[in-house]
């Protein structure tokens, strides 16, 4: 049985194109590229390459900087700690902004930075999922607010947020602005041209490149402390040798995931639109968020009368993978904020399934993974205790 | 451990073949109209549990044999995970072929026991183990309703953590008797809390009448009271001061006086205590028989006296009032 991967907003296929670039990097160019002999010269072309299409893959200028790390993760926790050391922790500013359906990786960070000391306000979105101008306007202050981080798209929801809008109230203010892009990158155009936000993070493994290796966008001019101290690697802003391969492997990668940004707007979106309209024929299904809202790959959906995480075991003994958001093992039972601010009922917390796509996806898989979906719903709604049809 | 936590096991790896089995193909799925319990010759029993909005529901049914309380069919519906509808199937098959009565000694751990592939390895990983305890649930409802009576009437104990089966009596005990401090000792000594955590503290996966940080903080308060009177119970009663001699009477009258006064349906109170010139005088009213009795300024003041004199202290003076 050929499998079907419907989980992209969790990793991706490396692009074969991506490994092939990367295989010279172990075994013949393995160079340490801070060494002053040939062995370590001879990759600098190569990083160099990497380095200029990771930035003109998000519009950065020569002054910029574009620090090599491990992920996204990474890159957030030093945006985040960095800020604290430099404007939080001796003043002059006392708080951060973000929002209250960041990933755990900004969330958690904040809870420990808030065990230091640092006040931390968690915007609520509204009733389309994102955070407008206008809640961004009341929970900054000018003298106060070191940094708003605010994502640039939702992992659960595909919900692309304004950052646009959200980075010039943050510039107007005085105000920084990060983002976390990770699941922006080859979804929808990243150009921080036209977002004048001042830290931006990504990881490879969301775009086709390979897991363990990201990168943090940082504005011209400003300082941030570094999370690694040790060598003079990234200038000192980041010690620790460069994964050499990883970084050319996501330098390919990013600039095929800009390329294929219109691909992905037109031919993914259309995959993902057959597979929405698909669920939606299903009796008492619905899809969490605006379709023109989301990026093009994904539809968090919620199928009435099953839990999830019995559902994505149907869906994985038949061969489609996917995710939920409703993890019963979970040690908190909160409501997802997106839901209470969506005004989606309390009831469905626990139905609901993530399908991301990417461009490897085919046709002939969708169409397969519909009749898979159909045949589980069914049968789980057969012994569900709760579904009742047209209830 | 860490080393195989630090990679971070998957849920799904650590079901048994048994519960995967059961998830795939449920046995005991379905319902029991009326119709096929009447040709049974059974009464039919639905009871529901759980809800949607918690993640996990059930609904039990049962064809009993009214005759004989014995359970001649089971079946179940579910709302739930994997483990939830593996645990409700095992359930009603365990359920099957029992009186009402036997199958109420079901517990989620028979339930988890019993899908266990070989004795000695968990069917379910810990922070599952919440979704057999709805299974035990459900059938106390079941029984309820088969008994019309209240659920809360067939609950042996209090128990505080569902997934461990640990009551409030043994919690209280361990911290007392190996003077825990923190509720990860609790859940050394005795697994509450170790399972889906919700016993822990208020905000975790469901909401508990107990959490082990309330009964470990009321314990802890309860044990530093009892050191600090234990401590001023102790000791020379000439050095007390008048709180500490009152405490201290009253314990005696409680231990020696007052049981043989009630034995004959009488009783007494301490109106008041007065220190003067080396003496204390204890002001007493007469409760009950007691009250008018003749040896009461006699004998039975006498044998009050004696007692308080060998108990405490011999220049305490006895006054009826």
């Amino acid at each position: 049985m050929n499998r079907i991967y419907l989980d992209n907003n969790a990793t991706t296929i490396v692009d074969p194109r991506v490994k092939d670039a990367m295989e010279p990097f172990f075994c013949q160019q393995y160079g340490n590229p801070n060494s002053l002999h040939s062995f370590g010269t001879e990759t600098h072309p190569a990083m160099r390459l990497a380095m200029d299409r990771l930035y003109a893959g998000i519009g950065a200028g020569d002054e910029d900087d574009i620090i090599i790390n491990s992920c996204a993760c990474e890159g957030n926790n030093h945006v985040l700690k960095g800020l604290y050391f430099d404007l939080i922790r001796n003043g002059p500013k006392s708080e951060i902004v973000t929002t209250q359906v960041e990933h755990p990786c900004v969330l958690n960070c904040c809870a420990f930075l808030e065990s230091l000391g640092a006040k931390v306000k968690y915007m609520p979105v509204n009733s389309d999922g994102t955070v407008d101008g206008e809640t961004l306007r009341q929970h900054i202050h000018p003298g106060r607010t070191a940094l708003v981080s605010v994502m640039w798209a939702n992992n659960e929801t595909g919900l692309v947020f304004p950052v646009q809008e959200l980075a010039e109230i943050c510039r107007e203010n005085g105000v920084l602005f990060h983002t976390d892009a990770v699941q922006a990158i080859g979804k929808v155009a990243v150009d921080v041209d036209r977002v004048p936000a001042d830290f931006i993070t990504f990881s490879a493994h969301k775009f086709h490149g390979p897991k363990g290796v990201g990168g943090l966008f940082i504005r011209k001019g400003l300082k941030l402390t570094p999370l690694l101290h040790g060598g003079e690697q990234m200038s000192g802003k980041r010690a620790g040798t460069v994964n050499v391969p990883y970084l050319i492997g996501m330098g390919l990668a990013m600039e095929m995931a800009v390329d294929n940004l219109a691909y992905e707007d037109s031919s993914v979106r259309l995959l993902r639109d057959r597979l929405e309209d698909a669920i939606l024929a299903i009796p008492d299904t619905m899809v969490v968020g605006k379709r023109e809202l989301r990026t093009p790959n994904t539809i968090l959906a919620s199928f009435r009368g099953i839990e999830g995480e019995a559902m994505i075991w149907d869906l994985n003994a038949n061969g489609v993978a996917a995710s939920t958001g409703s993890a019963c093992a979970s040690e908190s039972l909160e409501p997802n904020p997106t839901f209470v601010a969506m005004g989606i009922s309390h009831d469905l917390a626990h139905t609901s399934i993530r399908f991301s796509l990417s461009r490897f996806t085919t046709a002939e898989e969708i169409d397969r993974a519909v009749a898979v979906i159909r045949q589980s719903a069914q049968r789980l709604r057969a012994i569900s205790s709760t579904y009742k049809n047209g209830k | 451990m860490a080393k195989n936590d630090l990679i971070g096991g998957s849920l799904w790896e650590q079901y048994s073949a048994k519960v995967s089995e059961r998830m795939n193909d449920p046995r005991y799925r379905g319902e029991i109209s009326e119709v096929e319990a009447k040709a049974l010759g059974a009464r039919l029993v639905v009871a529901d549990w759980g809800a949607e909005a918690c993640g996990d529901a059930v609904r039990l049914y049962w064809a009993v044999d009214p005759k004989t309380d014995r359970i001649l069919l089971a079946k179940f519906k579910s709302f739930g995970c994997g483990t939830a509808i593996a645990s409700s199937d095992m359930m009603a098959e365990l359920s099957t072929g029992k009186t009402v009565d036997q199958a109420l000694k079901i517990t989620n751990i028979e339930v988890e026991r019993s899908l266990r592939d070989n004795p000695e390895t968990p069917a379910i990983p810990p922070q599952k183990m919440h979704c057999s305890v709805m299974a035990y649930d459900v059938i106390k409802k079941a029984a309820s309703v088969y008994k019309g009576v209240d659920m809360s009437s067939l609950a042996e104990e209090d128990i505080v953590c569902e997934c461990a089966r640990v009551g409030l009596r043994t919690i209280k005990d361990v911290i007392r008797i190996n003077d825990l401090k923190t509720v990860e000792e609790i859940t050394q000594y005795t697994k509450a809390g170790a399972f889906c955590k919700s016993c822990l503290r208020p905000g975790g996966h469901e909401k508990r009448k107990h959490y082990l940080v309330d009964i470990l903080r009321d314990t802890r308060i309860a044990m530093e009271q009892e050191k600090l009177f234990a401590q001023a119970d102790a000791g020379d009663f000439a050095a007390k001061n008048l709180i500490q001699k009152h405490r201290v009477i009253e314990k005696a009258l409680d231990e020696k006086i007052r049981p043989a006064l009630a034995a004959d349906g009488g009783s007494l109170e301490v109106v008041d205590i007065r220190e003067a010139a080396g003496t204390v005088n204890i002001y007493i009213r007469y409760l009950g028989a007691c009250k008018g009795c003749v040896s009461s300024t006699k004998g039975t003041l006498q044998f009050i006296e004696n007692m308080l004199h060998q108990e405490l202290a011999k220049n305490i003076r006895v006054i009826p009032v």
